[in-house]
C-alpha cells in the first residue's frame, strides 16, 4: 500500500492534478471560516456591481481628512468624467468651428479642454446642428465648468425645526481619507450577481456544494456498478444476461434524457442538492458495471481465486479478499472520473432550470444558469460567469489528470 | 453477405429492443414518481390561481390527456396509439400549438447543426490525434495540453466563451437566435445568409468541444497501435512505413468508431446546453421553455424524440462500423 501511494505521488501528471483539487478543497474548506457571510446574503441592491473595493461615502465624509498635494489630480478627476463620446462630441464641434482636426487629440485633456474654453460659444449656431446637439453642448459646457472649479464641495446638513440645510462642512479637492481609518470598507474581488449578493462567497459556497454532489454522485454510481459488475462477472450464468441486458440498455439510452425526466418529475420544491445528486449517481453507474465486470471476469479462474474456493472461502470472502484488491486501482480511477462528470452534469441541469432547488443552497451550475438568464455574457459582467466556468473547468482539469496519472501507474502499456 | 447480414439483423433487433424499453421508461418514469403526476402538475400550474373552476378544468384536461384514471396498463396502450399517430397532445406553455407542430418547428434546426457539427468534430480531432501520434514533436507538445484543457470545459462553457469573444467584444457574428430577429422563414437569400451567419458560433462551439475528447483518444490509439507488434513485424519485412502507416490508423479508427457510438448520447446532452446558451432555435431551446413553463406532455415528447435520434444515430454507427471493421465478417464467418 505504502509502496502504491509513492508510486503514485511519482507521477507529476498526478501531483499536478492532484495540487490543484487539494487547492481548490483547502479554498473551499478555509474561506468560510474567514469570511462568515452567508452565501445567499442579499447585500447589493441592484444587479452587477463591478468588482473592487467599496468604500462608505458616509464614513469618509466623517472621517478625519488629509491633505495631499497631487499635481495631477485635476487631470485624473477631470479625465474620469469625460468619456470617450464627450471627447468625440467636442472635436466634432471644434472641427465645424473651424480647428483643423490634425490639431486635436482626443486623448490629451489638458489641451482639449483648452481649446474648448477658448473657442466654445454657446451662441454659435453650427451649420446642420439639430437644437437637441445644441443642448447637449451647452449641457456639456455646464458640466465642464463644474469640473473645473477649484472650490471644494459643501456638507450640509437639514435643521430639523426649520428645514433648511445648514453648511457643515467643505470638502476640499486636495482632501484625502485613509482607507483603513474609514469604519466601512467592503472590499467585492468578483462584483455582485444579479441578486447583488457577493459573487466571491457564493462561488466558494456553490464549490463546496458541487463538489459534495460530484462526490455524493461519483459514490452513488461507483458503488451501484461495482456491486452489479461484481455479481455479473462473478456469479455469472442468468445474473450475468440480466444484468448485462440491463447495462446495454442504459448504454445507448441517453443519460442525459432519463435525468431531464426524473428531476422534472420529482418537481422543484423536492429537489434538493443532494436528491440531484443521487438521481445523477443512480444514471452513471454503467460504465464501471462494464469495465468491472470484464476485469473480474479475467480473474474469476485465476489460481489464487480457485485456491480460495477450494479452502471453501464464502463468497463474500473471495470478493473483498481475491478480487477487489486487483480492481481496485480501477475502481478509483472510474470513481474519479464519476465524479466531474456528475459535477458537469449538474451544472447542465441547471442550466436547463432543472437543477436543485434555488432557496437553500448555491452550485456552480444555478449561478451560471442565473447569469444566463439576466444575459450577464451580454452585457459583459464577465464576473458573473466566468469564474464559474473557470472553476468547473480547473476540477475537472486536476480530476481528470488524476486519473490520467494513475492510469499511467497501474497501467504500465501507456507509459511513453 | 450471410455474415453481415447476420450481424445487421442482429444489430436491428437490439435497436428495436431499446427503443422500446426507451419508450416504456419515458412512459413510466415520471409515473413511477410518488404522488399522482397530475395532481402534481396542477398544483404546479395553479401557484397563483384563484380561479378554482379554472384549476377543475386543467385538472379534468390533464386527468383526460394522462388517462389517470384508467388502469397502467390501458394507460400505456392509449400513450403508444397517440405516439404512433404522431399525437402528443397540445403543448400547455404554446397553447394552443400541438407539441407535435413545436417539435416539427424544432427538430430540423437540432438536427442540422448537431449532426455535421459532431461529424466534423469528429473527423478533425482523429486527423489530429493521428498527426499527433505519428509525428510527435512540437505538434504533440502544442497540441495535446490544448486538447486536454478544451475537452475539460464543459459544453455551455465553451460556449460561452465563444460568444463573449467573437459576438460581444469583436461583434463578428450575432449572439442569439437561429435567424436575424426581424425575418421570416422563407427561401430568399437574405435568410439562408442570416441562418448561415448565426449557424457559426453553436456550430463550431460543439465542434471545438468534440475535437478536444476525439483527439485524445485517438492520440493514444494511435500509439498503442504504433507500438503494435504486427508495426515491428511489418518493419523488419521491409513495407514502406506510408503503407504501415495507413494500416495503423485504420486498425486505430475502430475503436473510435466505437467510442463516437457510445458517447453520442453525451455529446447530443452537451450540445443541447450548448444550444440553450445560443438561444438556438432547436430542441434544446425547447427543453428549456418546456421546463420553465411546466410543460409536461412537451418534455415528454422531446425526451422520446431524442432518444429516438440518438438511438438512430448509434445503430447508423454501428452499420458502418460493421462493414469497416473485417473481423466482424471473419468471426460470422466461424
Amino acid at each position: 500500500m505504502k509502496h502504491t501511494l509513492q508510486q503514485v505521488f511519482h507521477s507529476p501528471r498526478f501531483v499536478f492534478g492532484f495540487s490543484i483539487f487539494a487547492a481548490i478543497l483547502l479554498i473551499v474548506l478555509v474561506y468560510p471560516l474567514i469570511v462568515t457571510d452567508h452565501p445567499l446574503a442579499i447585500i447589493g441592491q441592484g444587479t452587477f456591481f463591478e468588482p473592487g473595493i467599496y468604500v462608505s461615502v458616509y464614513d469618509s465624509i466623517g472621517s478625519a481628512p488629509y491633505t495631499l498635494n497631487l499635481d495631477d489630480a485635476a487631470a485624473n478627476r477631470i479625465g474620469s468624467k469625460l468619456n470617450e463620446e464627450d471627447r468625440l462630441s467636442i472635436k466634432e464641434w471644434l472641427v465645424a468651428a473651424g480647428i483643423s482636426a490634425g490639431e486635436i487629440d482626443t486623448a490629451d485633456t489638458q489641451k482639449l479642454l483648452d481649446q474648448w474654453v477658448n473657442n466654445y460659444d454657446p451662441k454659435q449656431n453650427l451649420p446642420g446642428m439639430t437644437n437637441a446637439k445644441r443642448n447637449y453642448f451647452i449641457r456639456l459646457n455646464n458640466s465642464l465648468k463644474g469640473l473645473l472649479e477649484t472650490e471644494g464641495a459643501s456638507i450640509a446638513v437639514k435643521n430639523p425645526e426649520t428645514g433648511a440645510l445648514e453648511e457643515t462642512g467643505v470638502v476640499k479637492q486636495s482632501d484625502y481619507v485613509n482607507v483603513s481609518q474609514v469604519p466601512n470598507v467592503r472590499v467585492l474581488p468578483l462584483g455582485t450577481d444579479n441578486f447583488g449578493r457577493d459573487v466571491l462567497t457564493e462561488l466558494v459556497a456553490a464549490t463546496a456544494v458541487s463538489l459534495r454532489i460530484g462526490f455524493i454522485a461519483g459514490i452513488t454510481a461507483t458503488l451501484i456498478g461495482l456491486t452489479l459488475g461484481l455479481l455479473a462477472g462473478y456469479v455469472g450464468g442468468m445474473v450475468d444476461d440480466v444484468i448485462m441486458f440491463v447495462t446495454n440498455l442504459f448504454t445507448v439510452i441517453p443519460t442525459f434524457v432519463l435525468l431531464i425526466l426524473i428531476s422534472f418529475s420529482i418537481g422543484q420544491e423536492q429537489r434538493g442538492a443532494f436528491t440531484i445528486a443521487v438521481v445523477i449517481g443512480f444514471t452513471s453507474w454503467v460504465w464501471t458495471a462494464r469495465a468491472v465486470r470484464a476485469q473480474v471476469i479475467s480473474l474469476r479462474n485465476r489460481d489464487h481465486v480457485n485456491l480460495s474456493k477450494l479452502s471453501g472461502h464464502s463468497l463474500v470472502h473471495i470478493i473483498t479478499n481475491d478480487i477487489l484488491p486487483y480492481i481496485a486501482s480501477y475502481v478509483i480511477m472510474a470513481l474519479i472520473l464519476q465524479i466531474s462528470s456528475g459535477i458537469l452534469s449538474e451544472a447542465g441541469l441547471s442550466i436547463l432550470g432543472l437543477g436543485p432547488r434555488t432557496t437553500d443552497v448555491p452550485t456552480l451550475g444555478l449561478m451560471m444558469n442565473w447569469a444566463m438568464i439576466y444575459q450577464a455574457q451580454i452585457l459583459g459582467k464577465w464576473w458573473a460567469y466566468f469564474p464559474v466556468i473557470v472553476v468547473i473547468a480547473l476540477i475537472a482539469f486536476s480530476l481528470n489528470l488524476m486519473n490520467t496519472g494513475l492510469d499511467q501507474v497501474f497501467n504500465p502499456a501507456l507509459r511513453d | 453477405m450471410k455474415a453481415y447480414r447476420t450481424y445487421f439483423l442482429n444489430k436491428f433487433l437490439w435497436f428495436s429492443i431499446t427503443l422500446v424499453c426507451a419508450f416504456i421508461l419515458n412512459f413510466t418514469l415520471p409515473r413511477l414518481m410518488p404522488g399522482d403526476p397530475v395532481t402534481n402538475i396542477v398544483s404546479r400550474l395553479a401557484q397563483g390561481m384563484s380561479n378554482t373552476s379554472g384549476i377543475q378544468a386543467i385538472y379534468e384536461q390533464y386527468a383526460e390527456l394522462f388517462g389517470t384514471n384508467k388502469p397502467m396498463l390501458e394507460q400505456f396502450f392509449l400513450y403508444v396509439r397517440n405516439v404512433f399517430r404522431g399525437d402528443f397532445g397540445f403543448s400547455f406553455s404554446q397553447y394552443p400549438r400541438t407539441v407535435a407542430d413545436v417539435l416539427a418547428a424544432s427538430i430540423w434546426w437540432t438536427i442540422g447543426l448537431q449532426f455535421p457539427a459532431i461529424i466534423v468534430g469528429w473527423l478533425i480531432g482523429n486527423t489530429l490525434g493521428a498527426l499527433a501520434a505519428y509525428r510527435k514533436g512540437g505538434l504533440d507538445r502544442v497540441l495535446m495540453p490544448v486538447s486536454i484543457f478544451i475537452s475539460n470545459l464543459p459544453a455551455f462553457g465553451m460556449a460561452v466563451i465563444l460568444m463573449v469573444i467573437f459576438g460581444v467584444t469583436l461583434e463578428w457574428l450575432p449572439t442569439s437566435g437561429g435567424y436575424g430577429f426581424d425575418l421570416i422563414p422563407n427561401f430568399s437569400w437574405n435568410f439562408i445568409g442570416s441562418v448561415i451567419v448565426h449557424y457559426q458560433l453553436p456550430f463550431w462551439s460543439i465542434v471545438l468541444i468534440t475535437v478536444g475528447g476525439q483527439a485524445i483518444g485517438m492520440r493514444s490509439m494511435a500509439i498503442y497501435e504504433l507500438n503494435a507488434d504486427y508495426v515491428k513485424y511489418a518493419r523488419f519485412m521491409g513495407i514502406k512505413d506510408r503503407k504501415i502507416v495507413g494500416y495503423v490508423f485504420r486498425n486505430a479508427m475502430l475503436p473510435q468508431i466505437t467510442g463516437l457510438a457510445l458517447s453520442i448520447g453525451t455529446m447530443v446532452g452537451g450540445a443541447l446546453v450548448a444550444e440553450i446558451i445560443f438561444s438556438y432555435p432547436g430542441l434544446g431551446s425547447t427543453i428549456l421553455t418546456a421546463v420553465l413553463g411546466g410543460d409536461y406532455p412537451l418534455i415528454s415528447a422531446t425526451t422520446l424524440i431524442i432518444t429516438l435520434m440518438v438511438l438512430s444515430a448509434n445503430f447508423l454507427i454501428e452499420m458502418v462500423y460493421g462493414i469497416l471493421d473485417p473481423r466482424i465478417k471473419a468471426a460470422q464467418a466461424d
